[in-house]
Order: C-alpha cells, then sequence, then structure tokens
C-alpha cells in the first residue's frame, strides 16, 4: 500500500485529484440543473458518484487505508440498485407520456 | 442489531408469503414480524454493544429511536388492513418495500461509521421510490416517483462527497475517529472537512426536508398513495432527524461554531416556509406535507440547542409528531375514500356523518398544532425550553410566532369537520382501522399527560 501512495503523488500531486473530483462533480451538478431529459439526469446523476469514487481511490491510496477502495465497491452497488429502480420508473412515466421530457411533468403544482 | 437481522427476514417471508394469495395470512405475519422486531428492539436496552467490526453502535439511543420507528411502522401497517386505495401493487411486495425501508431506517439511527450512514440512507429510499410510483397508471403518481427519485439520487450524491472530503481530510469513516481528529487540530479544522460537513448538511437536509432542500416534499407527498405518503411524514422523517441528531452530536460536537449559525438560520427558514406556505392550500394532504416541513424546522432547533443535551426531547417530539400524524393521515384516508378528495371541503359536515371521526380528528389536529393537553404541546414546550438554556431566544421567538400560524391552518380542518356539508350518509369504518385510530388518538393524549415516561428514557 505504501509504494501505491508513493507512487501515486508522484505522478501527480493529491490536490489535482481532488480538483479533477470536484470538477466532474460540479459537472454532473450542472447536467441535472440544466438538462431537461430524465435520462441525462439521470447520467449526471452518475457522474457525480463517479467523481465520489474516484476521489474515494486518491484519498485511499494516500492515506495507505483499504477503506476508501472498499467504500467505492459499496458506491458501485447501491448506484447498480439505483440503476435499476430508476430505469424500472423511467419506462413506467414513458409508457405513460411517451416522452422523458422533465418539463411534461407538471400536474402537482401548489 | 437483532432488530435489523428479525427485520430483513421478515421483509423476504412477507414477500414469499404473497404466493399464499391469503390478504389474511401476509398481515398475520407482517404483524407478528412487527412485533418480534420490537421485542428483540427492547431487549437491547441498556446493552450499548457495537457490531459488525464496529459498523453499527447499538445504543440506548439507537434502540429507542427504532422502538419509534417500529411502533409507526406497526400502526401504518394495521391500517393498511382497511385501506381502499387503489395501489396496483400486490400488498405482500408493499410490506416487503416497507420492511427493508425501515430496515435502512434502523441503520440510520444506530450507524457508527460513515459508510453505514450512506448505505442506510439508500437503503432506506430506494424501496420508497418504488412505492411512490406504486400507482402505475396514475400521472401524479409517475411525477411523484420521477421527482422523489432523481432529487433522492442528486441528494445522496452530495451526502457521498461530503463524506469522501471528510474521509480525505481524517483518513477514516468511523465517528468518534472524525470527532477525536477533530478535536486534535484545536480550532484550526481545514477547510476540505468543513466543506465535507456542509455537504453532510444538504444530503440530510433533503431528507428531512428541510427549507433550501423542501422542493421535493409537497409534490411527492401529494402524488404517492395515502400509505406512502403517512410512512415518508413519519419514519422517514424519524430516521432523518435521528441521523443528523447522531451526525452532530457524536462526530462534530467540537466545532459547534462552525455549523450552529447554518443550521439556526435553516431551521428558522424551514418553519417559516412550511408554516406559511400550509396557510395557502386547499389540499389536506399538501397541507399535511407542509406541515411535516414545519415539524423538521422546529427538530432542527433541538440540534442547534446540542448544549442543552436534548436527546430525550427529540425522542419524545418525534413520538408526539408521529402518532398524531398516523392518526391524522387514516382520517384523512377515510375522508379521501367517501368524499372522493383530500381537500379540505371533503371533511365538512364530518361531526353529523360519524361524530368518532369527527372527535379523532380534532385530536389529531390539536396534538400537532401543539395544544395543551395533547403531546404536541409538550413537545414542543421541550424543545423550545432547552433552545433558551442554550441560549437561542431569537430563534425560541420565531418558533413560537410560527406555532400560533400553525394553528390557523390546523383549525381549519377542524372547523371544517364541525360546520355543514352536503352529504350526509354515515360513514362506515373498518374495525382494525377505527382501533389504530383509537390507540393513536389515546397515545397522543396519554403521551402529553405523562411526558415523563419518555423524557426521561435518554
Amino acid at each position: 500500500m505504501e509504494n501505491i501512495s508513493a507512487q501515486i503523488t508522484q505522478v501527480a500531486p493529491l490536490e489535482h485529484y481532488i480538483l479533477l473530483s470536484a470538477v466532474l462533480f460540479s459537472l454532473g451538478v450542472l447536467g441535472v440543473l440544466l438538462r431537461r431529459n430524465v435520462i441525462v439526469m439521470f447520467m449526471s446523476i452518475e457522474l457525480m458518484l463517479n467523481a465520489c469514487n474516484l476521489l474515494l481511490a486518491a484519498f485511499s491510496a494516500f492515506h495507505s487505508s483499504a477503506a476508501g477502495q472498499v467504500f467505492v465497491f459499496f458506491i458501485m452497488i447501491v448506484a447498480a440498485a439505483e440503476v435499476a429502480v430508476g430505469l424500472a420508473i423511467i419506462v413506467m412515466l414513458y409508457r405513460n407520456i411517451h416522452s422523458i421530457d422533465i418539463n411534461e411533468l407538471s400536474k402537482l403544482k401548489w | 442489531m437483532n432488530a435489523l437481522l428479525v427485520l430483513s427476514i421478515a421483509g423476504i417471508a412477507a414477500l414469499f408469503s404473497g404466493f399464499s394469495n391469503n390478504k389474511k395470512l401476509t398481515f398475520a405475519i407482517v404483524l407478528l414480524a412487527l412485533a418480534a422486531v420490537f421485542t428483540v428492539n427492547a431487549l437491547d436496552w441498556n446493552t450499548s454493544v457495537r457490531h459488525f467490526n464496529d459498523m453499527l453502535f447499538v445504543d440506548n439511543y439507537a434502540v429507542a429511536f427504532t422502538g419509534v420507528m417500529t411502533l409507526t411502522t406497526f400502526f401504518i401497517f394495521a391500517l393498511f388492513v382497511d385501506y381502499k386505495e387503489s395501489v396496483e401493487v400486490p400488498n405482500a411486495e408493499i410490506f416487503t418495500l416497507l420492511f427493508f425501508s425501515l430496515a435502512g431506517g434502523v441503520m440510520l439511527v444506530s450507524y457508527s461509521n460513515l459508510l453505514m450512514l450512506f448505505l442506510g440512507i439508500e437503503i432506506l429510499s430506494i424501496p420508497l421510490y418504488i412505492l411512490a410510483g406504486s400507482k402505475r397508471h396514475t400521472l401524479t403518481s409517475n411525477e411523484a416517483a420521477v421527482k422523489y427519485f432523481l432529487l433522492g439520487a442528486f441528494a445522496s450524491a452530495f451526502l457521498l462527497f461530503g463524506i469522501v472530503l471528510i474521509y480525505g481530510v481524517t483518513a477514516s469513516f468511523h465517528i468518534d475517529t472524525i470527532a477525536a481528529y477533530i478535536k486534535n487540530t484545536n480550532g484550526q479544522t481545514p477547510a476540505l472537512l468543513v466543506a465535507g460537513m456542509f455537504m453532510l448538511i444538504a444530503g440530510l437536509g433533503f431528507k428531512i426536508s428541510a427549507a433550501p432542500f423542501h422542493f421535493w416534499t409537497p409534490d411527492v407527498y401529494q402524488g404517492s398513495p395515502t400509505i406512502a405518503t403517512t410512512f415518508m411524514s413519519t419514519v422517514v422523517k424519524t430516521a432523518g432527524v435521528g441521523a443528523f441528531f447522531r451526525l452532530f452530536a457524536y462526530a462534530f460536537p467540537a466545532i459547534t461554531a462552525e455549523w450552529i449559525p447554518t443550521l439556526a438560520v435553516l431551521a428558522a427558514l424551514t418553519m417559516t416556509v412550511g408554516n406559511v406556505t400550509a396557510v395557502f392550500q386547499s389540499s389536506v394532504k399538501r397541507m399535511l406535507a407542509y406541515s411535516g416541513i414545519a415539524h423538521a424546522g422546529y427538530l432542527l432547533i433541538a440540534l442547534v440547542s446540542l448544549s442543552s443535551n436534548p436527546a430525550s426531547s427529540v425522542l419524545y417530539y418525534l413520538i408526539a409528531y408521529s402518532v398524531s400524524t398516523v392518526c391524522a393521515f387514516a382520517v384523512l384516508m377515510v375522508v379521501q375514500h367517501v368524499s372522493g378528495s383530500e381537500e379540505v371541503d371533503g371533511f365538512k359536515g364530518l361531526s353529523k356523518r360519524s361524530p368518532f371521526l369527527a372527535f379523532i380528528t380534532t385530536v389529531a389536529f390539536i396534538s400537532l398544532a401543539g395544544i395543551p393537553p395533547t403531546a404536541g404541546f409538550f413537545a414542543k414546550f421541550y424543545l423550545f425550553s432547552g433552545a433558551v438554556k442554550a441560549g437561542h431566544l431569537w430563534l425560541t421567538i420565531i418558533a413560537v410566532l410560527n406555532s400560533c400560524i400553525a394553528i390557523y391552518y390546523y383549525f381549519r380542518v377542524i372547523t371544517a369537520v364541525y360546520s355543514s356539508g352536503s352529504d350526509s350518509a354515515p360513514v362506515e369504518l373498518g374495525t382494525v382501522q377505527k382501533a389504530v385510530m383509537i390507540v393513536t388518538a389515546v397515545l397522543a393524549v396519554a403521551l402529553g399527560l405523562f411526558p415523563e415516561m419518555i423524557i426521561s428514557l435518554l
């Protein structure tokens, strides 16, 4: 583990990993806020989760602790479960209104 | 911890009981299973054991909150016996989803590792995304599911990034290690850690529907089947507040100066937005959603007044809120069925049609409004006096003013019940439904008469 840690920080300092993850995460946030297609929004959320994964792996190597990498596996599993449920919901929506545009959803308003 | 095992097995048992096509058998299995969960959980009282390599720490706090959630779920399951709204999913599957969701809730109130916090939130939420959309051919239900799902996943991503940043600074996911690390920095808390903490606030604030993150709540509550709404507004709120409180009381007590001002503003904003918007609602279901937001605001006050040791008043508030809300929703389910609408006007003339139902409505809404001698009053009393003790006078004043606004919209329902309506056919009630209403109403009053029972627990 110490070996990896040394190698990784030789190639690129930790700040670069933090910066890259923050940029990816922000891109995901922007995607969710700006795009109106449910599937694209969903992809943006996955991008946010993967930004977390990347940062976790980097921190894990930096701290020489395996806990972070184990966490990554849990995130992948949860993301897979979310994909299953999320796509089912989107299919259900498409069958009813033949569209996956979030703007079509305006039945509920105060 | 045993409660968690029993819950997971019960979920699978409930799923398989669906094969028998015997509704009574399913109900018997799930209600017995919940009673077993409650008993097994109660046996953990005063043991404080750490489980799964210190992932879960089942202390009295965890046991008490698990007890509240199990009891509330028991009432909700019982309400299902006489449930009339058509849900296009077999009963057994709904029970299974609720069992798994409750298991997530149990993890949320007993975690001692941030991994369990994340998993708990996901296990709590994913079954609810399905339940929100369980009326497949109804557009409002579809909309509720999509909104809940997208915003829920969005919020958990924020929570996750917060956890990652905290891990990056402290090299640990364990809340005790994090607390020790923060203590050792002697006020020089790294900016990355503070940023992570605020992202955690955003993620958890979403779950308990605190103010800037509350936009999903009314839509989701209104669009979901009423039984799912009842679960979301009681058990999910209990779990969310339990997790929120546990995180800040265990992991970040050393840097209160960093988060108390933010949470105080959030609390004030949440209360005000919830109460003021609730006044303008014509749908009772939507009004109860906004009232749920307002109650989340009151509960945040407890977090802010951490120095007055408010764990037991949070517990008491959540019990009082849960039983009153279940009671109110039980009435709403009946009214929805007999009048075909969830508007306040649907409650008109209820006192003529069923004096019993009118009385139950009055007790439930009086307790939600916080008027003595009901539990809702003492719950607010303990929370607000804790806030005064911790020196947050301005927050207490805002909270009291908000409680006055709340009385207005709760009483709109009560006055509708006692005014004359067009329909005069008597309302038929199922036996179990009636029993749940009586028990929750009695609890709402009895807890108000003997608050020491709960207040002395933690």
